[in-house]
């Protein structure tokens, strides 16, 4: 099985954006590294005739009777915005500035 | 009448819609016991003294009036604080959902206070659940009653150090590896995992979504019992919730109650036990294991080989849910926002807002999760684990076949000392090498008190694991061995946890 290297790691963090100091990532990479090394042992069980398990349980998807119902106002859904402007989500810019 | 922090919960219920006491009174005596003792415990992350006298005084109204109460009504209870409340912030252990106010409650919230039970506060918990010890809980660890120094179990050690510093009688607990199992066997107290899709997981923030689910906390096993039957049930509002009816889990209790196990078959899990495995948890396991032979239990041996590859399947499959589940928390809609200075790009502040709002266990789930799901290692880690997960669910099929109930210890250790596992993360991950299994097939499982541990005094916990909604059996065992235990003992487990220090300010 791979192993974790720190620049691996690095490219994780990126990936699931989180901003790491170098010491954190540091200290992250090697844990990382062994966990994986133990979690690769469900290599050793002879699986390729077995169907995956994703739900414990038979699931099927839900529906329900297309009517309308009471929702969260605006407001409520506003209420514990970091911030909010006329009614809606304020977030920071979404596009580099070089584009 | 007696001290009401010490009386369990249907005792309580009975003496409020008795008259004997008022439901505000018995509020009023556990939050004295909070400001007394929680100091030194840290179970709780919010009181909500005043929301609290106030679902009493109405709970005291309805009586006055006539009306036929619940069970449990005017009975305090402590919300593990992952469910949302529309009256308490909604923490998650977490920097990032600080002081949020959840603009909705979730459904057991919501089922809880219908019943009339007065929710005393949010405890702590590990950073979204994620944890056997509440040492990932970014507002400082909780503590075991049994000993300040030492764990209380996790992710829910809040809910089950209240219930064993009498804080509280009654506790919600979420388990996705063990997180209502562990806690209660290391603090002398009972916790049950229902069948998944019991109770509804609608406002439970997310885990792992295809193994987290509520259930019930208390020091008795009838209370459980009746606090389960309050909170499980179809719901609507989440799609993996059962359209069943709930399991008779009272009845099953107060038939347990009589200690007569005969016709019951029990096996022993072979894989459960062993290296690794403290020598008094298994002098209490095998005690155990020989009262439910003198219950008149046919006891035998069960092989469930694919168990060993429980937990390396479940440290793939939860960081892989855990990592698009706790996406969300993206700093734009709610929770915390940092690094926003105007020139930042919502990318820029996303990552740092991450950076600064998650714990270490949460950045290596997340990280992990991101491995495990990248593409060349799709098939070999996630693909694998949940073909393993298809064999662990055989195995229980198999067990279940040829007995009623399956047992192990709950865990291999006593609580461990706060601290000692922290920085290393496999270690930790050993705690819940018993209680997996069952969250990775979504059957019932519970841990009951059954001693204490010859070289620590510590409590030690049986696990009792049923088949999918057969919920009941794991009261009917429970309550067996409880009674058993008493009159052996001379009282509950927890009678013989040493007095907390009482702050007198």
């Amino acid at each position: 099985m791979p192993s974790i290297s720190r620049d691996e790691a690095a490219h994780l963090a990126r990936l699931a954006r989180l901003d790491l100091a170098p010491d954190e990532l540091d200290h992250l990479a090697g844990q990382l590294d062994a966990i994986a090394g133990y979690v690769a042992r469900v290599s050793e069980v002879a699986a390729d005739d077995i169907p995956p398990t994703s739900h414990s349980l038979p699931v099927t998807n839900v529906f329900r009777p297309d009517e309308p119902r009471a929702c969260l106002t605006a407001e409520a859904a506003l209420a514990a915005a970091p911030e909010a402007e006329d009614g809606r989500f304020r977030v920071p810019r979404i596009l580099d500035e070089e584009v | 009448m007696a001290d009401l922090t010490r009386m369990d919960a249907a005792a309580l219920a009975a003496a409020v819609a008795s008259g004997e006491t008022s439901a505000v009174e018995v509020t009023r005596a556990h939050l004295d016991r909070i400001s007394a003792v929680d100091t030194a415990v840290h179970a709780f992350l919010h009181v909500d003294a005043d929301g609290a006298i106030g679902a009493a005084e109405a709970v005291d109204v309805r009586r006055r009036r006539g009306e036929t109460l619940g069970p449990l009504a005017g009975v305090p209870l402590a919300l593990k604080d992952v469910f949302t409340t529309t009256d308490m912030p909604t923490t998650c252990g977490s920097k990032i959902l600080e002081g949020w106010r959840p603009p909705y409650d979730a459904t057991v919230t919501r089922r809880l206070r219908e019943a009339g039970i007065v929710i005393l506060g949010k405890t702590n918990l590990d950073e979204f659940a994620m944890g056997s010890s509440t040492e990932n809980s970014a507002f400082g660890p909780t503590h075991n009653p049994w000993d300040l120094d030492r764990i209380p179990g996790g992710s829910g050690g809040g809910s089950s150090a209240s219930l064993a510093s009498y804080q509280a009688p009654l506790a919600i607990g979420t388990d996705t590896g063990g997180s209502i199992r562990q806690p209660a066997a290391v603090t002398g107290t009972v916790g049950v995992k229902p069948t998944y899709g019991g109770t509804s997981r609608y406002g439970l923030v997310a885990c792992a979504s295809s193994l987290d689910q509520a259930g019930p906390c208390a020091r008795t096993v009838l209370d459980a019992a009746l606090l389960h039957e309050v909170i499980a049930g179809h719901d609507p509002m989440d799609s993996t919730s059962i359209d069943e009816p709930v399991p008779a889990v009272v009845a099953a209790a107060r038939r347990g109650a009589d200690g007569d196990l005969s016709g019951l078959r029990v096996g022993v899990v072979k894989e459960l036990g062993g290296e690794g495995y403290q020598a008094g948890v298994e002098a209490r396991f095998r005690e155990a294991v020989e009262l439910l032979g003198d219950l008149g239990a046919e006891v035998v041996e069960v092989s469930c080989p694919h168990f060993t590859y429980g937990l390396p399947a479940y440290y793939l499959i939860l960081p892989s849910e855990v990592s698009s589940n706790l996406a969300r928390f993206d700093a734009m809609r709610y929770g915390l926002r940092a690094g926003d200075d105007g020139t930042r790009s919502a990318e820029e502040v996303m990552s740092i807002t991450r950076g600064a709002g998650f714990g270490a266990e949460a950045k290596r789930r997340i990280m992990l999760g991101t491995y495990a799901l990248s593409s060349g290692y799709y098939d070999a880690y996630y693909g694998q684990a949940q073909k393993v997960r298809t064999l662990i669910a055989r195995d229980f099929g198999r067990a279940f076949g040829a007995v009623d109930v399956l047992v192990s210890p709950t865990t291999p250790t006593t609580a461990f000392p706060i601290g000692e596992r922290v920085d290393d993360p496999l270690a930790m991950y050993m705690a819940d090498l018993c209680t997996i299994p069952s969250n990775l097939a979504g059957n019932a499982a519970a841990s009951f008190p059954c001693g204490l541990a010859d070289e620590d005094d510590l409590p030690v916990g049986l696990h009792v694991m049923a088949p999918v909604l057969a919920d009941d059996r794991l009261y009917r065992v429970g309550a067996a061995v409880e009674q058993a235990f008493a009159q052996r003992w001379g009282g509950p487990l927890l009678s013989r946890a040493p007095e907390l220090e009482v702050a007198l300010s």
